[in-house]
């Protein structure tokens, strides 16, 4: 069919603070791709093609953080020409790894890796997007997984909600039958906490989830933290654990400040 | 009297990244110009500081999403320097096979998705998909095939997570490489056909004096090991690295350039700069290819840079192969090692060239000190000279013209922006009095 017997929705695809990965999961959908760029009218994405079409969009995925002065003005323009804006990955839903730089003294990390710092501007800060703009839907992941891109991409083609589950990997590899890592020996696992979405595949591989897909709905972090250090592992292990691809995130980021507090705590005591 | 035109184009696409380019231009005379990167720096060797080291594989994979496995690689052999470890024959061998998988599955979307839409006007892959419709779907599967290599061996295709300081964390069955092998006998034919259909591309006749530099390793196609040699002569140990190059922080990047230290000289990394300096090292298939398809030998044509990646498709699948067919599984999967105080580094070969890692860790397992110089911060001055002696041979009045002529020319180095860069806008100052630009 042509453009003038349907009207297909116009796509866009924005870069911020990241690595790339989540916006090449799209190029990474080897099979369908074809069909999305039947289904969609890529209008905007730099990366895949160099016809740029002005706005207005239908759908803006946004990959990365805002870690700039002229990346806080530039979101706020994506925002007004974008009907439906999907933040992808967990730069744009949490801040991303960049965002360690928000318990670090940011001169000290422009000194370490720039001979000369006056040439760079930069935020002392990595925020997620949804600190910015409205953000119409959140698909988690460092990176996305592509067969969840594919199930938002065609929800919002048909109209419709994407259907994706919330729950913790930990449930996941329950229905994979894989054993428990933490149980069977003692790793320390953040799958109790950590969303859905990568198909649980560090515990398959004999190691414990380092949670690069968030926060969980309703996730206990206290809990299971105290739970590992009541068992015996300790706070340096733990810390890091909860502070990295998902930092900011606000679950990660409380569970994360209330270890170094209690590391702190230990410390005065002794 | 100077009068400034300028030419601005959206972005620099089908790279990885954002930036510009700006050009200085006295009459026909080019005098200057500046690759700008607008890449948010992201400040990788800073936070790794005072991480524990067995993060590190983890971290430095988020430094590119589309070469993942080549910053684990450089990182977990530095470390593994660092810390005493040699890993075993078994081990040896499934790096090879992952970096197999990312060079498949990187250099099929650069040669299909990005570059070649430039031999044909087209603005994508996509497009390009319309005219070569057998092509392009032939490329997007033989992609698929090394992103399925990394999704057993690796866990997944971006960020894999099966990559560990020692070894892997767990082994592959049998089985699950096994299962690989008619895709990747398939891909071997592909490769071979695909290699020659970018060969029969129409190439500007384009050659520059370059340096190249690659790793070299007697009995093998250079991967993770071997010394740093130039087509000038240079061959050194890894170890000696950081005092042949040296990176400069430049006021128009926010990535850092990295030049020869003596004389202050360019260089270029990459697929052309392997096979020139191991054409020999290639699998039979890929030489005799080579050999067919007239690939010349050295090639200093940094559009023919699409035929050597080509090349190295067919080594990878070809080696992959024999891999996958010898493969049993092994025991211990990941070498035990324990904390010391050291250092250590590593260069190893990216899709898009050499990338070079250094370690200092404390007897606690902390990362003390990490240097990251990655292939796009290696080409960037190149890039730059390049298009020097690039722009008056392509200079014409439609600006439009003449910003895509550049661009074409940088994407053939298929630049990992995201590693450093954003390319954005071209400015041109020219002595002709002209119109002002679009943006």
């Amino acid at each position: 069919m042509t453009d003038t017997v349907r009207k297909r929705p116009r796509l866009a695809v924005f870069k911020f603070a990241s690595c790339d990965g989540c916006q090449l999961s799209l190029l990474d959908c080897e099979d369908e791709l074809l069909a999305v760029a039947d289904a969609v009218q890529i209008a905007y994405f730099p990366e895949a093609s160099s016809r740029m079409e002005p706005g207005p969009y239908d759908v803006t995925l946004v990959e990365g953080s805002i870690t700039t002065p002229h990346d806080a003005h530039r979101i706020q323009e994506v925002r007004r020409i974008s009907r439906t804006i999907v933040t992808i990955g967990a730069c744009a839903t949490a801040g991303g790894i960049q965002s360690l730089k928000n318990w670090a003294n940011h001169e000290d990390y422009l000194r370490c890796v720039y001979a000369r710092p006056e040439f760079i501007s930069t935020l002392a800060t990595s925020t997620p997007i949804a600190d910015h703009i409205k953000v119409d839907f959140e698909l988690r992941g460092c990176p996305v997984n592509r067969h969840q891109l594919l199930e938002v991409l065609g929800a919002l083609v048909n109209g419709r909600r994407p259907r994706l589950p919330s729950h913790s990997v930990c449930l996941d590899c329950k229905r994979k039958g894989t054993v428990c890592v933490e149980v069977a020996q003692g790793i320390p696992c953040l799958g109790p906490v950590t969303h859905s979405g990568c198909g649980a595949i560090c515990p398959s591989y004999d190691r414990g989830c380092y949670g690069c897909f968030g926060p969980a709905a309703q996730c206990n972090c206290e809990s299971l933290t105290n739970q590992y250090l009541d068992s015996g592992t300790n706070i340096e292990t733990l810390l890091p654990l909860l502070r990295n691809f998902n930092a900011a995130a606000p679950e990660f980021r409380e569970a994360s400040n209330r270890l170094e507090e209690t590391a702190q705590e230990r410390g005065n005591k002794r | 009297m100077t009068e400034t035109r300028t030419i601005r184009v959206e972005a620099l696409t089908r790279v990885e990244g954002e930036g510009g380019l700006h050009v200085r231009l006295n009459g026909t005379v080019v005098e200057d110009v500046q690759l700008s990167i607008y890449e948010p720096p992201r400040f990788f060797e800073g936070f790794l500081r005072g991480r524990p080291l067995e993060e590190v594989p983890d971290i430095t994979a988020r430094i590119c999403g589309i070469c993942p496995v080549a910053y684990q690689m450089s990182a977990v052999h530095a470390l593994e320097q660092a810390l005493g470890v040699v890993i075993s024959p078994e081990i040896r061998r499934l790096r090879r096979l992952l970096y197999c998988g990312e060079w498949i599955e990187s250099h099929g979307l650069h040669m299909h998705l990005l570059q070649a839409p430039d031999f044909f006007n087209a603005a994508s892959g996509i497009e390009l998909a319309a005219r070569f419709p057998n092509e392009v779907t032939r490329g997007l599967k033989l992609k698929k095939q090394g992103n399925e290599l990394l999704e057993v061996l690796g866990g997944r295709a971006i960020h894999p997570i099966n990559v560990a300081v020692g070894g892997f964390y767990r082994a592959p069955k049998k089985d699950e490489l096994r299962k690989l092998i008619p895709g990747f006998e398939w891909g071997l034919q592909a490769a071979i056909d695909a290699t020659r259909w970018v060969a029969g591309f129409d190439f500007p006749d384009f050659e520059r004096p370059y340096e190249m530099i690659s790793v070299s390793h007697p009995d093998e196609y250079p991967m993770n090991e071997g010394r740093v040699v130039s087509t000038s002569g240079l061959s050194i140990d890894v170890s000696e690295y950081e005092t042949a190059f040296a990176e400069h922080h430049v006021a128009h990047s926010t990535a850092l350039h990295s030049l020869r230290t003596t004389g202050q000289t360019s260089y270029h990394v990459g697929p052309l700069a392997r096979v020139n300096l191991n054409r020999e090292k290639l699998c039979d298939t890929a030489r005799r290819v080579a050999d067919e398809v007239g690939f010349k030998s050295p090639c200093f044509n940094p559009f023919q840079a699409i035929i050597a990646r080509g090349l190295e498709v067919i080594h990878a699948f070809d080696e992959a192969l024999s891999i996958l067919r010898e493969y049993q599984p092994f025991s211990p999967s990941r070498i035990a090692w324990k904390h010391r105080s050291g250092e250590g580094c590593a260069a190893t070969e990216a899709p898009r060239g050499l990338i070079y890692h250094r370690y200092q860790v404390d007897e606690a397992g902390k990362v003390v000190l990490a240097k990251i110089v990655p292939p796009t911060s290696q080409n960037q001055r190149q890039i730059e000279l390049d298009l020097i002696d690039w722009l008056p041979r392509i200079m014409g009045t439609d600006d439009q013209k003449t910003a895509d002529e550049c661009e074409r020319l940088i994407r053939s180095y298929d630049p990992c922006i995201s590693c450093s860069t954003h390319f954005l806008k071209l400015t041109v100052d020219r002595v002709t009095a002209s119109v002002g630009g679009t943006r």
